[in-house]
C-alpha cells in the first residue's frame, strides 16, 4: 500500500457502532479504493458500523442498501464525519 | 488447459485478428451474461440454457467459462456465462478476463444481471457496459427479494432513461422468466449488427461521470426504503455473529451437517456396495468364464471390484455437496468468514482461505482452484499449501470404513471427530510455521447477502454437477490406480496374489525401515503408495490386497491383521500426505512453481511421518 494512515481524522474504524456517519475521502491503493467504491463505499455515501467481530476481526458495514465486512486496518483508511443525531 | 493458448489472457492482443470478421462462420449468435457477484447469474443461467450448459474453452481465452449452445427464437446461438465482477475497469484476474472478452468477441446481446436490492450501485455497471456500445438487456434479478426489502422500481422510467430494455425477473422461482427469453429472442430477431468494443479502456467512464449519470436514474425510477426492511436476516445475525455465540454455533452447525451426511449416507454406501457386489457374482463372474484365469481375474477383480468400491461412495459425496451449497448459497459461508477471519488474518491467511478450507472438505480440488479470487501471491499459495490438509471426502471414505472395522460404532463416531480436528491442527501449524515465508497485505472485502433459502431444485442441480464433475476428474486416475494396483499384485505370473513375492510385496517390504517405526507393515504400505495417486483406490486397494471382495470380510480381514493403533497411526498418516495427484497437477497450474509444489508435496509427507510416529511410539510406550 505504502500510504500512511489517516492522521487525526475520525476514521470508519473508530466509528461507534451504529452511529451513522458520511465518507470524506478514501486514502487506499488504487485497486483497492476501486473495489470499495463498487461496493458502495465512496465519499458522500452514508455508512453505518453495523458490529465488530471478535479478537478485533473485521466490521460489519452498512452501506445503502449492501452489507459487507472489512478489515478494521482498511476501514481505518476511510475518513469519516460522524452524523451528529442519530439518523 | 491445452499448452498452445497458455498465454495470458489479458495480454493476447486479438482486435486486429477479429476486426474483419463479422458474423462468426457457423452462422451462430453470441449472447454473453455479466454481472457482479451474488447477483444470481448463474442461477438464470441454468433456467436459460436448462441441461445444454457445459464447461468448455472459449476460442482466445485460456480460462474455462461455462457455456451452452441453444436455439434462441428459431436461431441458434452461443450462450456464455462470464465470471461475475464488480467493476470493468478493474485489475482483478476476472476483471482482466472479461475485458479481454468483450476487447475480442462480437456479441450480437449482452445480458447484464443486476441485485435489484442493490440496484442502487449496482447500475454502474449498466452504464459501463452501455459505455462501450454493447447491445445491452437489464434483467433485475430477485425482484420479488427486492419488494420485499421495501424498494420501488419504476421499470418503464428505468428502461426510458437508460435508452435500454429492463425486465424484472426472479431466477430462483422463474418468474419472468418466460418474458426474459421472449425479450432475449426479440432482440436476437431484428438484425443489428453484432458489437464490440476496441478499447474498453478508452471509453470507460470515470467515477464522477457514473455519479452525474447515476444519480438522475436513481432519482427517476428508484425509491429507496430508509433502510432494508429485512428483519430476518438482521435477527440471524444478531445471534449467528454475536462475539459469543457465532463461533460455537458455527462449528455446532458443521458438525451436525456431517453427523447428518453420515447417518444417511453411510448405510446408502453400504446398499450401493451390497448391490453392486451382487451383480458381480450373479452377472458379470459367469459371463466372464470363459476366458484365461488372469484375464478374467483382472476384470473381475482389478478393474469391477476396484471401480464399483469407489462408485458405492458417490452417494456420500452428492450429500456432501447438497449440504454445503444450502450452507453456501444461503448466505451462512460469507458469514463464517467474518467469524473467523479475527484468528486467519494472524495465520497469515484471511477469512476466505477458511471458507476454501471448508469446501476442501468435500474435494481439495475446487478449493485449490477457489484460490484465484486472492490476488497476492503470497496469500494464494499459504492458502494452497494449507487447503491439501481439509479431509475431503476421499480420505472420508477410507477412515469411515476403517473405523467401523477396528473400532467399535461408538468409538468410531470419535475417532471420525478427532480426524477432523487433527486437519484444522493440521492446517493452523502450516500456517503459523509458514506464514513469514508468504507474506501478504491484500485487504478483504467481502459482500454479506442477505440469509436466502435456495430452492431443493438448485440444491439438487448443484450437488448432481459436483458429482458429475468429481467423477470426470477421478475415472480416469481411479481406471489407472486400480489397474495398477491389481497388476503389482499379481506379477510376477505365478506367484500367488499380493503375497511377498509379488512386485507390490517386495516394494513394502523395502520401506519397512521407513515405516515399521509408524505402525505401517508391508501390506498398508502399498495401500499408501496407491493412496498417492487417489484416496478413492486405497480401499478398491485394500480389497485387492487383502483378496476379500465383500466390504464386510474386508473388514474382518482388516481387524485380524491389525491392531487399532496401527489402524489409526494409518489413519493419520492417510489424512496428511498428499492427498492426490489431482491436487499436485492443480497446485502445479495453479501456482505456476514447480519448486512450491514439490515443497507441499514433500511438507505434507514430512508432517505425517512425525504425526504418526509420534502418534504410534507413543502407544507403544503407554502399553510398556
Amino acid at each position: 500500500m505504502g500510504l500512511p494512515p489517516l492522521g487525526p481524522v475520525p476514521t470508519l474504524a473508530e466509528l461507534a457502532v451504529g452511529r451513522p456517519g458520511t465518507i470524506l475521502s478514501v486514502a487506499a491503493a488504487a485497486g483497492l479504493t476501486q473495489r470499495l467504491s463498487a461496493l458502495g463505499l465512496s465519499p458522500g455515501r452514508n455508512v453505518q458500523v453495523l458490529r465488530r467481530a471478535w479478537w478485533s476481526g473485521p466490521l460489519h458495514v452498512r452501506v445503502g442498501m449492501t452489507e459487507l465486512m472489512l478489515r478494521r486496518s482498511d476501514a481505518a483508511r476511510i475518513a469519516i464525519e460522524p452524523c451528529e443525531s442519530g439518523v | 488447459m491445452s499448452p498452445a493458448t497458455a498465454s495470458d489472457p489479458a495480454s493476447e492482443s486479438a482486435p486486429a485478428r477479429l476486426e474483419t470478421e463479422g458474423r462468426p462462420a457457423d452462422g451462430r449468435q453470441r449472447v454473453a451474461l455479466l454481472g457482479m457477484p451474488n447477483t444470481g447469474k448463474s442461477t438464470f443461467f441454468t433456467r436459460l440454457t436448462g441441461a445444454h450448459a457445459q464447461i468448455g474453452n472459449w476460442p482466445g481465452l485460456t480460462v474455462d467459462l461455462m457455456q451452452a449452445q441453444l436455439e434462441l427464437g428459431g436461431q441458434p446461438a452461443l450462450v456464455v456465462d462470464l465470471p461475475g465482477l464488480y467493476d470493468l475497469r478493474g485489475y482483478s484476474e476476472d476483471e482482466l478476463l472479461v475485458r479481454g472478452f468483450l476487447e475480442s468477441t462480437r456479441l450480437d446481446l449482452v445480458l447484464v444481471i443486476l441485485n435489484a436490492s442493490q440496484i442502487d450501485r449496482q447500475l454502474q455497471l449498466v452504464l459501463q457496459a452501455r459505455s462501450l456500445g454493447l447491445p445491452v438487456l437489464v434483467l433485475l434479478n430477485m425482484a420479488d427479494e427486492a419488494r420485499r426489502f421495501g424498494l420501488t422500481i419504476d421499470h418503464g422510467a428505468l428502461s426510458r432513461e437508460l435508452g435500454l430494455p429492463v425486465l424484472p425477473i426472479s431466477a430462483k422461482y422463474g418468474t419472468g422468466c418466460a418474458e426474459a427469453r421472449a425479450a432475449i429472442e426479440a432482440r436476437l430477431s431484428c438484425d443489428t449488427p453484432p458489437g464490440r468494443c476496441l478499447d474498453p479502456a478508452r471509453f470507460l467512464l470515470d467515477d464522477l461521470a457514473l455519479d452525474a449519470a447515476l444519480a438522475p436514474l436513481l432519482a427517476a425510477a428508484v425509491r429507496l426504503p430508509e433502510r432494508l426492511k429485512d428483519r430476518t436476516t438482521r435477527r440471524l445475525d444478531a445471534v449467528l455473529l454475536q462475539p459469543l455465540l457465532g463461533l460455537p454455533l458455527f462449528f455446532l452447525a458443521m458438525f451436525l451437517m456431517f453427523q447428518g451426511i453420515y447417518a444417511l449416507g453411510v448405510p446408502l454406501q453400504l446398499g450401493l456396495a451390497h448391490g453392486l457386489e451382487r451383480v458381480g457374482t450373479e452377472l458379470i463372474r459367469p459371463l466372464l468364464a470363459g476366458l484365461p484365469p488372469f484375464l478374467g481375474g483382472f476384470l473381475m477383480d482389478g478393474l469391477y471390484q476396484g471401480i464399483g468400491t469407489v462408485a458405492a461412495f458417490l452417494p456420500v459425496i452428492f450429500l456432501f455437496f447438497l449440504a454445503m451449497g444450502l450452507v453456501e448459497d444461503s448466505g451462512y459461508l460469507s458469514r463464517a468468514a467474518f467469524l473467523m477471519d479475527g484468528l486467519m488474518e494472524r495465520l497469515g491467511l484471511d477469512g476466505r482461505s477458511f471458507v476454501l478450507s471448508l469446501m476442501g472438505f468435500g474435494c481439495n480440488v475446487p478449493a485449490l482452484l477457489g484460490t484465484r479470487v486472492m490476488r497476492s501471491s503470497g496469500l494464494r499459495l499459504l492458502s494452497m499449501l494449507v487447503i491439501p490438509f481439509s479431509l475431503c471426502s476421499a480420505r472420508l471414505n477410507v477412515f469411515l470404513f476403517m473405523s467401523a472395522a477396528l473400532f467399535a460404532p461408538r468409538q468410531g463416531a470419535t475417532v471420525i471427530f478427532s480426524l477432523y480436528l487433527l486437519s484444522f491442527v493440521a492446517m493452523i501449524v502450516t500456517a503459523a510455521l509458514f506464514k513469514g515465508s508468504f507474506s501478504s497485505d491484500e485487504p478483504l472485502v467481502l459482500e454479506l447477502p442477505p440469509y436466502r433459502f435456495p430452492t431443493f431444485r438448485q440444491m439438487l442441480n448443484r450437488a448432481w454437477c459436483e458429482v458429475r464433475h468429481f467423477w470426470f476428474w477421478s475415472r480416469r486416475f481411479i481406471i489407472l490406480g486400480v489397474v495398477a494396483i491389481w497388476l503389482m499384485n499379481n506379477l510376477p505370473m505365478g506367484v500367488a496374489p499380493a503375497s511377498a513375492g509379488t512386485l507390490s510385496g517386495m516394494l513394502g517390504q523395502a520401506l519397512q525401515p521407513l515405516l515399521a517405526p509408524i505402525g505401517i507393515n508391508p501390506k498398508l504400505t502399498v495401500a499408501l503408495l496407491f493412496g498417492f495417486i487417489a484416496k478413492e483406490i486405497v480401499l478398491g486397494g485394500l480389497a485387492v490386497i487383502y483378496t476379500q471382495a465383500d466390504p464386510l470380510r474386508l473388514g474382518q480381514a482388516l481387524a485380524q491383521d491389525l491392531d487399532w493403533a496401527q489402524a489409526y497411526s494409518f489413519m493419520i498418516f492417510t489424512l496428511l500426505y498428499t492427498p492426490c495427484l489431482s491436487t499436485v497437477a492443480v497446485m502445479r497450474s495453479e501456482s505456476k512453481n514447480g519448486r512450491f509444489t514439490a515443497f507441499a508435496v514433500l511438507w505434507s509427507l514430512l508432517l505425517a511421518w512425525v504425526s504418526s510416529f509420534v502418534f504410534y511410539q507413543a502407544v507403544l510406550w503407554f502399553r510398556g
